[in-house]
């Protein structure tokens, strides 16, 4: 390949990384802007309330569901390790551990981004490739303070409660194979895993990181569909975006997270 | 579906979003760090911790009495200092005896308080003075290879 | 001083991008009270003019007044100030699906007045409606209405606050023909009634020179041709002939630019 080809290709690459950088800056002050501007979604809160349906409500089946067969495939592999050490008793622990720290924030905040994620990335593409927000703009009406805002605010109030419920429900899906099924005791299930799960250092945890994760999905669903090009090939094209960008987003935060809050701790 | 569905479909979310949090917080989980009980602290010096980590539990007679609160190393006397809190309803003698135990054979470790029989207690900030370190395996290992070699030059010896 | 003309652009010149100029000095007024046509061929630049009249882009070069206002200086507050007195009807209606017919129409008039009390906003909606004639079809929603109510609805909503200039985006585009009667009468009835005055940005010219009192022809980001309808139809200007008449060919060939026919058939290699 020759120089001019050569020097094509890097300054293509370079525009790549300078536009996503550019459309990372743009998506910063999206964001910055959504904020300032959520008077509306608090204090008609009737509109954050619609949305909390939408993207909570309208995912607890497939939470619930996805909850509690992680749960119950947890006690199964789990104690298939476990008592090879003569450890079983200890399953309780395992299945609440992982559940909380990890699990139950990771594979809800994915679930999430699927469902509601898309939707929401979905809907307001289609408003905006309709003209809706235009429409918005013309009659005196904001449409990021009266379209997005309560979306994004409906997003991170719902992820919390779905993790929460996810490993709430994985728990007790531990609960019926372990004890029910294998025969675990239920004492020591239950006694072990309140021994060894804190509610400061993994509960609490486990919600800064929904938390967490609540945030980036939905800022990012709000911010794709914001974006789309007004096509219906830009839609379709926004909301893969979406689902693909916030699964990368909560497993990178989680590795941050929890090299940030699980690691070593003073000792030995 | 109208305004009043979803109000109450959103309403019975919330509640049960906050229900599996105090579920987890309360059944799955333990308020030891929350606790609200006080508390006072006392320290310990001790050659080697071992494996001993903060927040592990403090014992006596097999009851959590308190929490490890922080783990120093004192650049002077070279030793591990360990700072603990015990919750206050629980007293011990100045003379007590603080030991880095294992619970189980490959569990985590802890220290365990051996009261002694001093009349005064150990108060806010006192030191406890009778420590006795964690059995680093390592050493185990070469004192019990040690003890075998010199079992069989003792044997050697007398059949010569 | 008395301000006649609702619409004043003065040598207004815009591009997206420097190097491609959409609009080049423009020259144009609205009075009061008239309906008039911007017409053109698509890509003309007409529909970016209407986002500059709507406030949503600022001129590169030139004065654009709007209602008495110059728009290049507004801030945000100033500019939804200014469009709360003005409708604008999209394309496609642009209703929100997600609303009733009714709320729909309702809503222009709950974000900007707030608690109006239930029966009033209820009369005003059906007001509205009534003026479009679909007053029965208050409880319907955006998917179950043709193309030609969907449009209804929208004019409905765009007059909800009574506004002084009403924007219209291709009003007659995939309108059968009853619906494109129905809605340029409508056009001329509810501008003269409500003492507005309207803008009508399309490339349908019979049905836009039959409402119209006045026309702007646009081609290539300029005007090349103005004046009343019937001085438009009688017009010499050949890219206003060829428009006006629907002829294949003039001004703005039929042809793409092409190499000659007999190279590509490869006729000259034989």
């Amino acid at each position: 390949m020759n120089g001019a080809e050569l020097r094509a290709r890097i300054e293509r690459l370079g525009g790549a990384v300078t536009s996503h950088v550019w459309r990372l800056g743009f998506a910063t002050r999206f964001l910055g802007y959504l904020v300032l501007h959520s008077g509306t979604a608090l204090r008609r809160f009737r509109l954050t309330v619609k949305e909390v349906y939408f993207a909570g409500v309208l995912s607890l089946v497939i939470i619930l569901v996805s909850g509690l067969f992680v749960g119950m495939v947890l006690a199964l592999q789990g104690y298939e390790t476990l008592q090879r050490f003569g450890a079983s008793e200890s399953l309780g622990v395992l299945v609440a551990l992982s559940l909380v720290r990890e699990l139950g924030p990771v594979v809800a905040g994915l679930l999430f981004a699927s469902r509601a994620g898309s939707a929401i990335t979905a809907e307001i593409g289609l408003m905006k490739a309709t003209e809706q927000l235009s429409a918005m703009e013309m009659m005196a009406v904001d449409p990021i303070a009266r379209v997005v805002a309560p979306r994004f605010w409906g997003g991170v109030i719902s992820m919390p409660l779905l993790a929460a419920l996810f490993s709430a429900m994985g728990i007790f899906g531990g609960y019926l194979v372990g004890v029910q099924l294998i025969g675990v005791d239920a004492g020591a299930f239950w006694s072990q895993m309140q021994a060894a799960v804190d509610l400061q250092h993994d509960i609490l945890n486990g919600v800064i990181k929904s938390v967490a994760f609540g945030i980036a999905v939905t800022w990012i669903a709000v911010f794709e569909g914001y974006d789309a090009a007004p096509t219906a090939e830009g839609v379709s094209r926004a909301t893969t975006r979406t689902v693909v960008l916030s699964s990368l987003a909560i497993l990178a935060l989680d590795f941050v997270l929890t090299a940030l809050m699980f690691t070593g701790g003073k000792g030995g | 579906m109208n305004r009043s569905t979803i109000d109450l479909w959103v309403g019975i979310f919330v509640a049960a979003g906050f229900a599996a949090l105090l579920f987890l917080a309360l059944k799955a989980g333990n308020l030891a760090t929350f606790s609200t009980t006080q508390s006072y602290q006392v320290q310990a010096k001790f050659a080697n911790i071992g494996g001993l980590k903060v927040r592990a539990p403090v014992k006596s007679a097999g009851v959590v009495v308190g929490r490890i609160a922080d783990i120093r190393f004192d650049n002077e006397s070279y030793e591990a200092v360990v700072s603990m809190t015990l919750d206050e309803h629980y007293t011990f003698p100045r003379d007590t005896t603080a030991k880095i135990l294992t619970s189980g054979i490959l569990g985590e470790q802890y220290v365990g308080l051996e009261a002694g029989g001093d009349g005064v207690m150990l108060k806010n900030g006192d030191r406890v003075r009778l420590t006795q370190s964690a059995v680093v395996l390592e050493n185990l290992i070469s004192q019990f290879l040690f003890n075998k070699a010199a079992e069989g030059n003792e044997k050697g010896n007398e059949k010569k | 001083m008395q301000q006649p003309q609702i619409v004043e652009i003065r040598d207004v010149s815009f591009g997206y991008d420097a190097a491609r100029p959409v609009l080049r000095d423009i020259d144009l007024e609205i009075p009061r009270g008239a309906v008039v046509g911007i017409m053109g061929q698509s890509g003309c630049g007409k529909t970016t003019l209407l986002r500059m009249i709507m406030g949503a882009l600022r001129p590169a070069a030139g004065t654009l007044r709007v209602l008495g206002r110059d728009t290049a200086g507004l801030g945000r507050e100033a500019l939804y100030a200014m469009r709360r007195e003005m409708g604008m009807l999209f394309q496609f209606g642009a209703l929100f699906t997600d609303l009733s017919v009714f709320e729909n129409v309702a809503f222009p008039l709950r974000e900007q007045h707030g608690e109006l009390p239930g029966e009033l906003l209820h009369d005003l909606v059906m007001l509205k409606l009534e003026a479009v004639g679909l007053r029965g079809a208050a409880q319907l929603m955006p998917a179950e209405l043709s193309g030609g109510m969907a449009r209804r609805v929208a004019l409905a909503r765009s007059i909800a606050l009574d506004p002084r200039l009403i924007l219209y985006d291709e009003p007659f585009t995939g309108l059968d023909p009853i619906s494109f009667g129905v809605i340029s009468r409508l056009i001329r009835n509810l501008n003269d009634s409500l003492g507005a005055t309207s803008i009508i940005v399309t490339h349908d010219v019979q049905e836009a020179l039959g409402v119209v009192d006045y026309v702007y022809f646009m081609a290539a980001g300029r005007i090349i041709a103005q004046g009343a309808p019937d001085e438009i139809r009688r017009s010499r200007e050949p890219f206003v002939n060829q428009f006006v008449n629907g002829q294949r060919d003039g001004p703005v060939p039929f042809h793409y630019a092409a190499p000659s026919y007999a190279a590509d058939l490869e006729l000259a290699a034989t």
